[in-house]
């Protein structure tokens, strides 16, 4: 739909309109993982989706990326279709898990995305080096990621991501794994990236702080299937170490879980997870 | 578990991938524990000669069926020209058989791992061919080959590499990280890219071992294969031979040689893992 360059640069990062996804449709295990999404990401922005677990936010996400094909409904990323930004790595990609390769240094690590785009040695040794710098592993090079801790593995994760400088980058709990103090490290460290590079961020999480914290935009989605439920904006300003500790921030956070709340009581019993609910 | 009440009716959650396990960490770091400490092996290994030679000297002092270990090492030196052409002819079959049989079978697995008819075809005739007796089919294959050239020899000593090559390798290729595969699938990285960059360094450490347990595997193979044909100067003629001519000592000397050979190739092997996959050899924790 974009022939004319000038739209993709007005064009919101991702946009998608009725997406809906059914795995094994029409078969006896067909589960609607996610129905009527209609999602705005404005470029530059930093939108969390957050939602029960099984609510398909990892499902929406991979849609976004085109790694799974929709059942229904449209997507587009910076004004194309989102197979066409996949081939032109218009985004990168970060996952719950690392997935370093054990058989490639750090920074060939990294340098992965620029090897496929065909990059030469001298300019994929300098752009490695500036991302080192970026995620403060400099020193760690020439290291095997199996002898990284497992934030220092996920910064490396994220330095890959980065490496084509991708207008978008999508993120499937990054942090979900490491522990409180390394994820706080993390996420000061992911929100400094993100002023300084401009680029936009759709984050996937469990956690309603992370989500306060680090987006703009907040989207609850509830389960079964996963849709939209409320879109909340968060204006917090810049971001400080203070932040956490902000009246502001806390009425965020109580605002995201009252929405969270909600759905999970429309979805009846079966999602009654360890929140202690109130009303019962 | 969760203490919230569970319904029947919960539906499983949005199959997304989720990222398996990665190979075992166990085994590494028994393989390096293992390759590192040589002391105690080497130290059971002499007691037990010297119980042997020991022992023996006290119950059959005449050495006829079990000879003492010095006695061998005196025969295989009396006889060492004998052994050492014995040992390079069937160190010729084993090694050409073992290059050619891990070759084929690094192939056949590339060949499944890319095209889904090559696994419907190739698989179960591999698995066919594994479960014939292939000692019992050496006779044919000197009928086949020649019974007096090595190519017999090496025909079985090929067949037997193949398969655990072919399964060890194939399974390799086809276990990767889900995550790797999602990560190149957002790269718009081609399949041959995939199986350059994720695949093939996935499965070497798969590869090894296999090329490792058909090392001695080969030998055995080898041996038995000459006591029905191929050239008469190899060590399985010689061990039939000596020993049917009750000269025992000389046999336990093929023996010895066959044993040699064995772990030659076994450290061999060892030696070009360590050199080609370092990563896998530093008893490391997989990404979590």
């Amino acid at each position: 739909m974009t022939a004319d360059p000038l739209s993709s640069d007005s064009a919101p990062a991702v946009l998608t309109q009725g997406l809906g996804k059914i795995f094994n449709p029409g078969r006896p295990g067909a589960v609607e993982a996610v129905a009527d999404i209609d999602l705005t990401v404005p470029q530059g922005g930093f939108t969390s989706l957050i939602g029960p677990s099984g609510c398909g936010k990892s499902t929406l996400l991979r849609l976004i990326g085109a790694l799974t094909e929709p059942t229904s409904g449209t997507v587009e990323v910076l004004g194309h279709d989102a197979d066409t930004a996949r081939r032109q790595s218009d985004y990168g990609m970060a996952f719950q898990k690392a997935g370093l390769f054990d058989w490639r240094t750090v920074s060939r690590n990294i340098e992965l995305p620029l090897e496929l785009a065909g990059w030469s040695t001298s300019k994929r040794r300098a752009r490695s080096a500036e991302l080192l710098e970026l995620v403060q592993l400099t020193s760690f090079a020439d290291h095997r990621p199996a002898q990284l801790s497992g934030g220092m593995q996920q910064r490396v994760a994220i330095a890959r991501a980065l490496a084509a400088s991708p207008q978008l980058l999508l993120m499937d709990e990054p942090f979900g794994a490491l522990d409180e103090m390394t994820r706080e490290h993390m996420q000061t460290e992911l929100l400094d990236i993100w002023e300084r590079t401009h680029t936009t961020v759709l984050f996937v999480t469990h956690s309603i702080p992370e989500a306060v914290l680090l987006s703009r935009q907040v989207v609850v989605m509830s389960p079964r299937p996963g849709r939209i439920d409320q879109i909340i904006d968060i204006d917090l300003g810049q971001r400080t170490d203070d932040t956490r500790e902000d009246p502001a921030f806390f009425a965020a956070v109580t605002q995201v879980r009252e929405a969270l709340r909600a759905v999970e009581r429309e979805a009846g019993p079966a999602l009654a997870m360890p929140v202690a609910d109130p009303t019962s | 578990m969760s203490s919230a009440p569970s319904t029947p009716t919960a539906s499983p959650p949005a199959p997304t991938a989720s990222g398996g396990a990665g190979i075992s960490t166990g085994a590494w770091g028994w393989a390096k524990r293992r390759a590192g400490g040589i002391g105690p092996p080497l130290v059971a290994g002499l007691v037990i000669v010297a119980l042997w030679e020991g022992l023996l000297g006290w119950l059959q002092p005449d050495g006829f069926l079990l000879p003492p270990p010095s006695r061998i090492v005196a025969e295989l030196l009396e006889n060492r020209s004998q052994v050492f052409t014995a040992l390079q002819t069937t160190g010729f079959v084993v090694i050409t058989g073992l290059a050619i049989g891990i070759a084929l079978g690094v192939v056949a697995a590339l060949l499944v791992s890319r095209w889904r008819t090559a696994a419907e075809t190739i698989t179960p005739l591999a698995a066919a061919l594994n479960a014939m007796p292939i000692i019992a089919v050496a006779p044919i294959f000197n009928a086949w080959f020649g019974t007096l050239a090595p190519r017999s020899n090496q025909a079985v000593v090929i067949v037997v590499v193949f398969f655990p090559v072919f399964i060890g390798t194939a399974k390799g290729l086809s276990q990767v990280d889900d995550i790797h595969l999602e990560l190149m699938d957002s790269l718009a990285a081609s399949r041959w890219r995939i199986m350059r960059e994720v695949r093939i360094p996935n499965a070497l450490p798969y590869l090894f071992t296999a090329a490792k347990v058909t090392s001695s595997l080969a030998v055995i193979a080898a041996i038995v294969a000459e006591y029905f044909g191929g050239r008469q100067d190899a060590l399985g003629p010689l061990i039939v031979q000596s020993a049917g001519l009750s000269r025992y000592a000389t046999a336990w000397a093929g023996v010895a040689a066959g044993a040699a050979l064995g772990i030659g190739l076994y450290l061999l092997v060892t030696l070009i893992e360590r050199l080609s996959i370092p990563w896998a050899m530093d008893g490391h924790a997989t990404n979590s």
